[in-house]
């Protein structure tokens, strides 16, 4: 039996999502394959969307068109805004997600999407013909014929969980693995990996006792994830999580069952995520350490399971119990879902072009914790990426490439298949060159142009946000030319504000500047401002008060996008390249940089390579 | 790209210091190496190309029939040579004169003059060595004298590449701090406060200062002082310059054309070399130079990073002499009040109005009087009269100093941002182009540093 479609998606988590929505609104007739229905949009792990650079992640995600953001803002139960403290770029938005909403809610996405069928099976095997992919098989021996394959198997394959000395042929969270397709990649010429993650326990709720932890309460202003909606719209009861420590007492016993951690006996041979350490790692790596933060998080409005976060562990059960009652408020607990090790199958992404196709396979593209990332967001942000570009492809245009200068997608994208990975790849801020200009806050302004051009942003969003733009240029414009003399009105307000008095004439725009001021505060004296809506006044005030740091940063911008613009053409024979060191004519015959800059990037390669590489070029 | 490959010619230079001793070593790299050498080597032996790779042959230059030099050549054929390229070094024993003639011989038979420093650019472009090698390399073929070559040579052995590794091992540890609480907002391990910061901050720039005060040092070490001699006429000017060209044992002459375009002489006091400026020929005519006045000396004065002024001291002062004083007022000079073996009509309170009286130097050039006092006051001058020992770390390349002021730079706003208490995330944008501008000096990238730094720090993540 044969089916035909366009597109084929593998895998219905975060990145699958993602993907088979982008390419069926881009008009294509697309397919998506879910392992159980019942896990699509799954939450396997921590019960939250965003955070550090994860909130970027999201928000560039929405500005695109795509859904994480919309979702998320349907079953938040907590969100607070992180770091704001410590300067604009770095402003985190995290919300606690009810998991079985969120799953729900996506599915329901899918299922009322046009143009997309979803179906629940394991595909086995993927079919090329010339280097080009034409189809896959289920494991019901039906046939789907099609023109491009997003590859998001998650975790999934060949995976395997262990408690202790206990080793379960599983996926996550006890779902059925899937095995097939491993081999298939391989003989395809696909070089795979094995990564190892975990999961901490999960707590019957009605087996703490929370008044021995801190609790920790949402903001009271909501912020959403979407550019699309409203705070007022979304406003809702938030439930609160909480914070208890760990202490001698656990890491006791973690020492002391230390033989029976699969990590330390030698049984995982799975690279772990350094930032993702299990707690008997950071008891043997921080010794010095005495205590550790544990977050209790709930995982939804209608369940009594608590996520226990910074306790993932792979000992056996028995002492997970044990260790997890020496921690305050946890005497009693009762858990209900055991902590893990998964170990799992997943690509080397530097087999992966800018756009996530296989540089070696036409139409195949690849997304998601298989290219060996971690996190939701950073799948659904690949998901995204991929699910355009199997369209933009189908389409025959060019591929939808972020650089690192206009988003995070871009810097986690361009890592992964250029630098590679040796443990799941993380987004972290520290990672992003430019972060100042690529803030949480006007991932609007970088991106809706591009989801617009590719065509998942709306007409009317997009006239929207033309306004928004524009709006925001003709107030910059404005209170430039707007200046005060050192009236009373004008100091008794600077006093107000702990603001040293002016004896002189002073631009608005330096006083925006000063630290102790913002935009919004000198609204009194400032006569002739129009009235606008708190977005547009916080990019007026982040754009004129940072306006030094910004420039700064736009100017490095440049010298980047000088390098990148130096391409390298696709048939380069890098053998004629004079006076390359042999690994790096290596490196580079394996990566296969589209650019100067992009070569320069590669570890292992040297200033003198890429000198080499320009004369070559004649650059 | 400044890099220009010709890879079909052959190039050649006189690759010994000049002077230095009496064997002057001409160097020939290329495809027709050895075709140019068979056309001006005579040996009995027979054609170079019969000659075994990296042997020493005995044998005479001949050039029209005429025998140049008598002298040793070593074959060494591609690719297990310096430039991977065939070479032939031909070592003459005539003195400079002869070497010279030799080069004549081998540039009229083929061969191109090299580039200062294009037989290491050939091993560089040709993968023998890398970048950061050529580079120390080169600043040793540059490096005048002993002390530069000494500071080119510990540069190759990485004492800056530790102090500067120092530095930025200590901006790793401050940005560290700072991208974690970022990245981790709940974790709750003790971060750096801002007074940590700027105490880091303020220590650093001390550190990086440090390096670039000896970076004029350096400078002056490889390059030389640009030096030159004013005053009227019949002061004694040529008889100083005769006299310290005399008294150097190293004297070296820059071959027209191969290097730079002004003529000078290069004298090594001490260790020290004075480019002395040759204005105009001083050596030349005595016509010439008397002929120098004030006009003159201000136009050669601008340029020069020393001055010997001089002044007849058996003479009263002159009003030119007070012109040509008055013109160099603000310069690094020296005053030599010269014939002070005749009596002494000069006005020395007069002088020390233009001067320091420390820089004021009575010489009689003829009788060798007062010749040690001027090279105690030039290295005084120049180098705080300190006299270097080997663990000395010169930054002696421009390049370096660039990346050390820029890395100044970047901290001194990483100050004014803490000054201005501005977020945590500003800190961070220019410590991190402070630790990328040094790791211009160590060749070292960013990269994964950071994260790596990160979770060996801190016991992060959930």
């Amino acid at each position: 039996m044969e089916e035909n479609y366009d597109v084929v998606v593998v895998g219905a988590g975060h990145a699958g999502c993602e993907a088979a929505l982008a390419a069926s609104r881009m008009g294509f007739k697309t397919v998506i394959f879910a392992i159980n229905l019942d896990s699509i949009a799954m939450m396997p792990c921590n019960p939250n969307v965003g955070g550090t650079s994860k909130g970027h992640l999201v928000r560039e995600i929405d500005a695109l068109g795509g859904e994480m953001g919309k979702n998320i803002d349907k079953t938040y139960i907590q969100t607070r805004m992180l770091n704001t403290s410590k300067g604009p770029a770095v402003y985190s938005l995290r919300a606690q997600a009810d998991k079985a909403k969120y799953h729900t809610e996506m599915k329901k996405t899918l299922e009322n999407q046009e143009n997309l069928d979803i179906i629940q099976g394991e595909i086995i095997d993927i079919f090329v013909e010339d280097g080009r992919v034409c189809g896959v098989k289920s494991e019901s021996g039906i046939i789907y014929k099609c023109r491009a394959v997003v590859l998001c198997m998650g975790t999934y394959l060949k995976a395997r969980c262990l408690y202790g000395d206990t080793i379960i042929q599983s996926g996550p969270n006890g779902l059925r693995q899937a095995t097939e397709l491993s081999k298939c990649l391989k003989e395809l010429g696909i070089t795979i990996f094995r990564f190892k993650t975990g999961t901490p326990a999960r707590v019957d709720k009605n087996s703490i006792d929370f008044s021995k932890m801190k609790e920790q309460k949402g903001d009271d202003t909501i912020v959403p994830f979407s550019f699309e909606n409203n705070s007022k719209d979304i406003e809702r009861e938030q439930v609160s999580c909480y914070l208890t420590y760990t202490n001698e007492e656990t890491h006791r016993i973690i020492r002391e069952n230390l033989d029976r951690s699969p990590l330390y006996s030698g049984v995982i041979d799975g690279v772990g995520p350094r930032y993702c350490p299990s707690i008997e790692d950071k008891v043997v790596r921080f010794a010095d350490k005495d205590r550790h933060q544990i977050f209790v998080e709930p995982e939804g409005e209608d369940t009594n399971e608590m996520y226990i976060q910074g306790m993932s562990s792979s000992l056996p059960a028995d002492v997970q119990i044990a260790m997890y009652r020496t921690l305050p408020g946890l005497e009693n607990c009762k858990i209900m879902r055991h902590a893990y090790a998964i170990e799992y199958d997943c690509i080397d992404a530097t087999q992966l072009k800018l756009s996530l196709e296989f540089k070696n396979i036409k139409g195949l593209f690849s997304a998601g914790q298989f290219n060996g990332t971690s996190g939701y967001e950073e799948a659904a942000a690949q998901g995204i990426i991929a699910g355009i570009n199997a369209a933009l492809s189908l389409k025959g245009r060019e591929p939808l490439i972020i650089d690192r200068s206009e988003g995070y997608i871009g810097v986690l994208i361009d890592d992964i298949v250029t630098k590679g990975s040796k443990e799941p790849y993380r987004m972290m801020t520290s990672r992003a060159e430019y972060r100042l200009l690529l803030r949480q806050d006007n991932a609007d302004l970088r991106l809706t142009q591009k989801g617009y051009e590719v065509g998942l942003v709306t007409k009317e969003r997009y006239d929207a946000f033309i306004e928004k733009k524009e709006k925001i240029e003709k107030e910059i414009k404005r209170i430039k030319k707007v200046s005060f003399g050192p009236t009373e009105e004008v100091n008794s307000l600077l006093e107000k504000n702990d603001s040293m008095p002016i004896d002189n004439g002073m631009k608005l725009t330096d006083l925006i500047k000063r630290t102790e001021l913002t935009y919004d505060l000198l609204k009194d004296i400032d006569k002739e401002r129009p009235e606008l809506s708190d977005d547009i006044r916080e990019q007026v005030n982040i754009q004129v008060k940072y306006e030094g740091y910004i420039e700064r940063q736009m100017n490095q911008v440049e010298q980047f996008k000088k390098a990148e613009a130096k391409k390298i053409p696709e048939n380069i024979d890098y053998s004629e390249v004079k006076g390359l060191r042999i690994e790096a004519r290596q490196k580079l015959e394996k990566i296969r940089p589209v650019s100067i800059g992009h070569a320069s990037r590669i570890a292992g390669i040297s200033p003198a390579d890429i000198s080499m590489l320009m004369f070559h070029l004649n650059y | 790209m400044g890099i220009k490959i010709n890879s079909d010619d052959t190039i050649a230079a006189i690759s010994t210091a000049m002077g230095t001793g009496g064997i002057g070593i001409i160097r020939i790299s290329g495809n027709d190496a050895f075709k140019i050498a068979d056309k001006i080597f005579k040996n009995k032996k027979g054609n170079i190309h019969d000659l075994k790779s990296h042997t020493i042959n005995y044998g005479h230059i001949t050039y029209n029939d005429e025998i140049i030099d008598e002298v040793l050549v070593s074959v060494m054929k591609s690719p297990n040579t310096y430039t991977k390229e065939d070479v032939i070094e031909i070592n003459c024993h005539g003195g400079i004169k002869s070497t010279e003639k030799v080069l004549e011989c081998v540039l009229k038979s083929g061969a191109r003059m090299a580039e200062p420093g294009e037989f290491t650019k050939r091993a560089f472009l040709n993968g023998r060595i890398d970048l950061s090698q050529a580079e120390a390399v080169i600043d040793i073929i540059n490096s005048k004298n002993d002390m530069a070559h000494k500071a080119a040579v510990s540069r190759l052995d990485g004492k800056l590449s530790r102090k500067v590794k120092k530095c930025r091992e200590n901006i790793l540890l401050m940005l560290a701090h700072i991208e974690a609480a970022i990245d981790y907002p709940e974790h709750d391990d003790e971060m750096m406060t801002y007074d940590m910061i700027e105490k880091g901050c303020y220590d650093l720039k001390e550190e990086i200062n440090r390096l670039l005060d000896t970076a004029d040092t350096g400078k002056i070490i490889r390059e030389g002082i640009n030096t030159v001699i004013i005053g009227r006429p019949n002061v004694g000017k040529s008889s100083l310059l005769n006299y310290l060209i005399d008294e150097e044992r190293a004297i070296v002459t820059d071959i027209p054309g191969t290097t730079r375009d002004i003529i000078k002489e290069y004298i090594n006091i001490n260790g020290i070399t004075l480019n002395i400026i040759d204005t105009a020929g001083i050596r030349e005519t005595e016509d010439t130079i008397e002929k120098m006045g004030v006009e003159k000396s201000k136009n050669y004065a601008k340029d020069a990073e020393l001055i010997f002024m001089m002044i007849d001291g058996s003479k009263e002062l002159s009003d030119e002499d007070r012109k040509i004083l008055e013109s160099v007022r603000d310069k690094k000079k020296i005053i030599i009040v010269n014939k002070c073996d005749l009596e002494k009509k000069a006005d020395i309170r007069e002088i020390e109005n233009y001067t320091d009286k420390k820089y004021i130097v009575e010489m009689s050039v003829k009788e060798d009087i007062g010749t040690e006092k001027l090279y105690e006051i030039i290295k005084e001058m120049f180098f705080a009269g300190k006299i270097f020992g080997n663990d000395d770390i010169f930054i002696s390349s421009e390049r370096n100093k660039q990346s050390l002021l820029k890395a100044v730079k970047y901290i001194d706003n990483v100050m004014e941002t803490v000054e201005n208490k501005m977020p945590e995330d500003f800190i961070s944008m220019d410590l991190t182009e402070a630790y990328s501008a040094l790791g211009e000096i160590t060749g070292e990238s960013l990269e994964e540093d950071i994260i790596d730094k990160i979770f060996s720090e801190f016991c992060l993540g959930k």
